[in-house]
């Protein structure tokens, strides 16, 4: 048998072509991003319900005008202190922690205490109701009642001290005209958004140590934890994010 | 002493490329508007990227669509009107458990007026689909 000798194939040049194919996915594949501000929408409205009626003091009014300029709680205001603007609206008259007191504005909502004995009544009251209920229902809504005081006391223990509570009506209401730009509208709810979020990871730091979105973060990889939660949920109490949108047919006039 | 084959070298650069061309999702849109995102500080990043459906408002590639901002939902120019019944189409292709996670990332560019993007975020509310993204992209935040 005769011993035939395969002519070799160099392959050395291999390596390039296929480098040069790999180069070209990667320069040419665009990986997507999906980040954002993000938003919840209102239901649809079916009727024509009359809003219940606000208190001035507790809504922090934004209005931004065709040329994008903006009327913050009636006066003008050049888009880089709304920020601070927003936070003064929620300290308020100060929540009791990190920004202890300070004087009561007729502009602005008033904060209330919230004292533990008080909601340590409230958890005791809810317990003999939840007990007595006379049936699931009944029992199922005191149950839901229950469970946010107990949210409340343990927010109080988690944060070390009474704070003062933000009104329920108190929120932060945006208008914009139809030839407003996309880009100033953007920007004006990453202000509000930007004056939660720092006064929730100021706190945060001060009493856990970690940001706010730490927190969050942590939270979705670990979802089995409840002190996290709690966490959380202590921290938007005291800061409770509340941005809203007129209705667009009011927001014409 | 030999040198050290490179035989395999191929092979593995083979590999990395397989590897990359399975692991990245190519675009099949075709982009029929061109958009240019704000870019803000404030950012959320939503990791299940298959529950996100796309809505692109932009100036049209194609100049017979004229010179203002319209909407492309998918492959086309749509009208607003068309925006409800997409989303119905767009919830079928989710997984029954996960349609009320559905997320909606409006792309829209920052030159863009407010009229267009509230008359979309109507049709949305109609059509309840009210998890709402606005794509934009990293800034710091100001001082």
């Amino acid at each position: 048998m005769a011993r035939r000798t395969l002519p070799e194939i160099n392959a050395g040049s291999m390596a390039d072509i296929a480098f040069l194919l790999l180069i070209f996915w990667l320069v040419t594949t665009t990986i997507d991003s999906d980040e954002g501000i993000k938003r919840q929408l209102p239901p649809p409205i079916t009727d024509e319900i009359d809003p219940p009626p606000v208190r001035e003091r507790n809504v922090f009014v934004v209005l931004v005008n065709a040329n994008d300029d903006l009327l913050v709680e009636g006066d003008e205001l050049k888009i880089g202190r709304l920020k601070q603007k927003a936070k003064d609206f929620l300290i308020a008259n100060g929540d009791g922690l990190l920004y202890g007191d300070r004087p009561q504005d007729p502009d602005l909502p008033v904060r209330e205490r919230i004292s533990k004995s008080f909601v340590k009544q409230k958890v005791a009251e809810y317990t003999a109701y939840v007990t007595g209920a006379e049936d699931e229902i009944e029992k199922d809504n005191f149950q839901k009642v229950l469970d946010n005081w107990r949210k409340k006391l343990r927010s109080i223990e988690l944060l070390g001290g009474e704070f003062k509570m933000l009104p329920g009506s108190a929120i932060i209401s945006m208008r914009n005209d139809n030839n407003t730009t996309y880009d100033a509208y953007l920007q004006v709810q990453n202000e509000l958004e930007a004056a939660v979020n720092e006064l929730r990871d100021e706190l945060a730091v001060a009493k856990f140590g970690n940001t706010y979105k730490q927190l969050e973060d942590e939270y979705e990889l670990n979802s089995e934890n409840v002190e996290l939660l709690d966490r959380i949920y202590a921290i938007r109490l005291v800061y409770p994010q509340r941005i809203s949108e007129a209705e667009p047919s009011a927001a014409a006039n | 002493m030999g040198a050290i084959s490179t035989a395999s070298l191929p092979d593995i650069v083979f590999m990395l490329l397989f590897f990359f061309m399975v692991a990245t999702v190519l675009r099949t849109e075709e982009e029929q508007v061109k958009v240019i995102r704000p870019e803000v500080s404030e950012l959320y990043k939503i990791e299940k990227k298959h529950l996100i459906r796309y809505i692109n408002v932009g100036y049209p590639q194609d100049k017979r669509y004229g010179n203002e901002p319209v909407i492309q939902l998918n492959d086309a120019i749509a009208s607003v009107e068309a925006i409800q019944g997409w989303v119905d189409k767009q919830r079928e292709t989710i997984d029954e458990r996960e349609r009320s996670k559905m997320w909606v990332s409006l792309k829209v560019h920052k030159d863009a007026k407010m009229g267009v993007v509230t008359d979309i975020k109507q049709e949305l509310r109609q059509a309840s689909a009210l998890k709402v993204l606005y794509s934009a992209g990293q800034r710091d935040r100001t001082e």
